[in-house]
């Protein structure tokens, strides 16, 4: 009933798409069924590269319901986060690592008339689910892909089986009229965006313009879970106990042998409140109230984390 | 687990309804200490608990034929006890999935669930059910996906759309509940739906179990336990059908008490539709009389010290005021006063005779 994170699951196949991006496929490792991936989905996949290990998240571009593998598309980033560099160049077919159970934060509004679909670059993944889910289910969907001028044989390689349907690619931002789009469609539309955060605000602001309820705008997010490591003091023993990025403070004080109540652990309950008597929580309950929270002499060690490198606790 | 499955029960007038020792042993008590106020009450839902009515992701007991069969009685008088709005057939097949797999994990000697592809073969030899279908395709089943496999289960199911940062409670099959109606219900948002509950709303109480569900993760389904009180062994005490089961409540002797006023707790389960993002609610209801419950010494002090000391609002919520006197006074025999044991787990292994 409950699926343990992470799942081992083995690399099957690695297939290089462009310079920079590349397909995994990705089996579970003992060969069974692995739990189902849906439309707008994602996983993390952790990573044990270097002196920590990464976790990055990635949308599902398999078909939505399978369960033999999950497909995924990596861009190789130049950014700060090496967990993609790691993919391109250290990951190999047949390596076997941890990935989460998939969750879903974009899913498909199943009561849209219709389904307006913009990708902008990469941000065409969770859309690439969407694509089957919304056809199997005889829906009617429109789709804009905003991509760099070099890519776009790329792009419409990738949307190439879904082409007979109002599936367009577009070279730059330039090359297509948000507003103009947005205002011609029929009432009971619901548009999903996911690419670039400039691009996400753009069409939020377009479609506030015209008119359009914020509830039929959706935005790809990944959601925040972890955060930075931090050290926890306990007040009464000065024991200090670390926090890892992928770790609730609730956890790591059960590791140490440091027993909390604790019940519905997601930050409604109440039941693992604890006294600070140092440092500043950063909340991420919705059990204290907002007085509460901002005084911060209280945390729900299940969800909330530290705003600096020393939380201190009256434990 | 080997389960001694009853066969002639009824839930209704002419009621024949006991449980066994064992059944007894397994309820699901839901006091934890000896007062009772509303909290958020909500837990993993890991398998095992105190007691083993924790064990499988859906739990079925000594009572499933005879529960079957009166939800197909109250479906043939009533067939708007099971609705499902048309957007969410996708959270119809997750719900049959997760049912099948689950019944055919957890029960394999009576359940089994074999599959070639999208053609899967069902068997409830339990029932004596044994279909083929297609899996996404409802005109292979004889009812829709969610009523087929839901009158294939013991306790209530709802399913709640996630939209507009809401659930919405936009499907259900509904015929052994406390007092609520689905046909009603069906379409409001998690406020609304909770509207007649006293005292939560001013605690917060569905302000932070919104926010906790709308964050609930496929794969990591939640549970908590919710009780009332009924008079006879009835299911179906529904307000469609108050006329038949509200004079009841004027049947009630200091005499018969013992015997006839139930406890009903609901293990109630939530889960994550993978393909919907929908979230199935499970009812699961169990009864038991009071003098079945006392047959637990420490069941029998707790329960007498909680109706002794419940807050008004709540009796009056949980419909206690026509009897709750003549229950202490009956529940007062089992309480020597002797302190109880923290949480709900029975304490002893056998009953007395």
């Amino acid at each position: 009933m409950i699926r343990h994170d992470p799942l081992a699951v083995r690399v099957a196949a690695i297939e290089p798409l462009s310079a920079t991006l590349k397909r995994l496929t990705l089996e579970s490792a003992d060969g069974g069924a692995l739990p189902i991936g849906s439309a707008g989905a994602h996983v993390s996949l952790i990573l044990e590269g270097g002196d920590r290990p990464f976790r990055n998240a990635y949308s599902l571009v398999s078909m939505p319901g399978e369960r033999g593998c999950y497909e995924l598309i990596v861009r190789r980033t130049a950014g700060s986060r090496g967990g993609s560099a790691f993919i391109h160049e250290r990951l190999g077919e047949g390596s076997v690592i941890g990935a989460t159970v998939p969750h879903n934060l974009f899913p498909i509004q199943r009561h849209a008339r219709k389904h307006l679909l913009i990708g902008g670059g990469i941000g065409i993944t969770p859309l690439l689910s969407y694509l089957p889910a919304l056809r199997q289910g005889g829906e009617r969907l429109e789709l804009h892909q905003i991509s760099a001028r070099d890519e776009v044989p790329l792009f419409e390689n990738l949307l190439a089986p879904h082409a007979a349907h109002d599936v367009h690619v577009h070279a730059g931002r330039g090359a297509l009229d948000l507003s103009a789009l947005l205002a011609r469609q029929p009432l009971g539309t619901h548009v999903y965006v996911c690419g670039p955060a400039a691009l996400m605000d753009h069409v939020e602001a377009a479609a506030a313009a015209l008119g359009w309820p914020a509830s039929r705008v959706h935005r790809e997010n990944f959601g925040a879970a972890g955060g930075d490591p931090f050290t926890l003091r306990l007040a009464r023993s000065g024991r200090e106990i670390a926090v890892g990025p992928d770790q609730s403070m609730l956890d790591a004080l059960e590791a140490a042998g440091v027993p909390v109540p604790s019940l519905c652990r997601g930050g409604a309950c109440g039941e693992c409140l604890t006294k600070v008597t140092g440092g500043v929580p950063e909340h991420r309950d919705h059990y204290l109230t907002d007085l509460e929270k901002a005084e911060g002499a209280l945390v729900m060690p299940c969800v909330s984390r530290a705003k600096n490198d020393l939380l201190v606790l009256d434990l | 687990m080997s389960i001694a499955f009853k066969t002639d029960e009824i839930f209704r007038d002419g009621f024949r309804y006991a449980n066994s020792d064992a059944a007894i042993l397994r309820f699901p008590f839901p006091f934890v200490e000896d007062s009772y106020m509303y909290s958020v009450n909500i837990e993993p839902h890991v398998r095992g608990g105190p007691t083993p009515a924790f064990d499988a992701v859906l739990d079925i007991d000594e009572h499933y034929i005879g529960e079957c069969r009166e939800r197909a009685l109250v479906l043939a008088q009533d067939p708007n006890r099971c609705m499902v709005l048309p957007h969410m057939m996708a959270a119809q097949w997750d719900t049959l999935e997760l049912i099948m797999e689950s019944l055919a994990a957890d029960y394999p000697d009576h359940f089994q669930l074999g599959k070639d592809g999208d053609r899967w073969t069902w068997r409830n030899r339990l029932l004596n059910i044994e279909d083929s279908f297609v899996f996404g395709a409802p005109e292979t089943l004889p009812f829709e996906p969610f009523e087929y496999i839901t009158r294939q289960m013991q306790g209530d199911f709802t399913l709640q759309d996630q939209r507009d940062g809401n659930l919405y409670m936009d499907g259900g099959m509904v015929t052994s509940q406390a007092d609520w109606s689905l046909e009603f219900d069906l379409g409001m948002t998690f406020h609304e739906w909770h509207g007649p509950v006293p005292l939560a709303h001013d605690l917060g109480v569905f302000d932070r179990a919104l926010q906790y569900l709308l964050r609930l993760q496929y794969g990591r389904p939640v549970r908590r336990l919710n009780w009332t009180m009924t008079v006879n062994p009835r299911l179906d005490t529904s307000p469609e059908n108050y006329p038949l089961w509200g004079p009841d409540r004027t049947t009630v002797t200091p005499e018969n008490v013992g015997d006839k006023l139930h406890l009903r707790v609901e293990l109630q389960t939530l889960y994550r539709l993978p393909r919907s993002n929908a979230i199935l609610f499970s009812v699961r209801a169990y009864l038991a009389s009071m003098n079945e419950l006392a047959r637990v010494p420490k069941w029998g002090r707790r329960l007498h010290r909680v109706l002794r000391d419940i807050d008004p609002a709540l009796e009056d919520y949980k419909g206690l005021g026509r009897y709750r006197r003549m229950a202490i006074e009956h529940l007062a025999q089992f309480d020597d006063g002797a302190p109880t044991g923290k949480g709900i787990a029975p304490e002893v292994d056998v009953l007395p005779a």
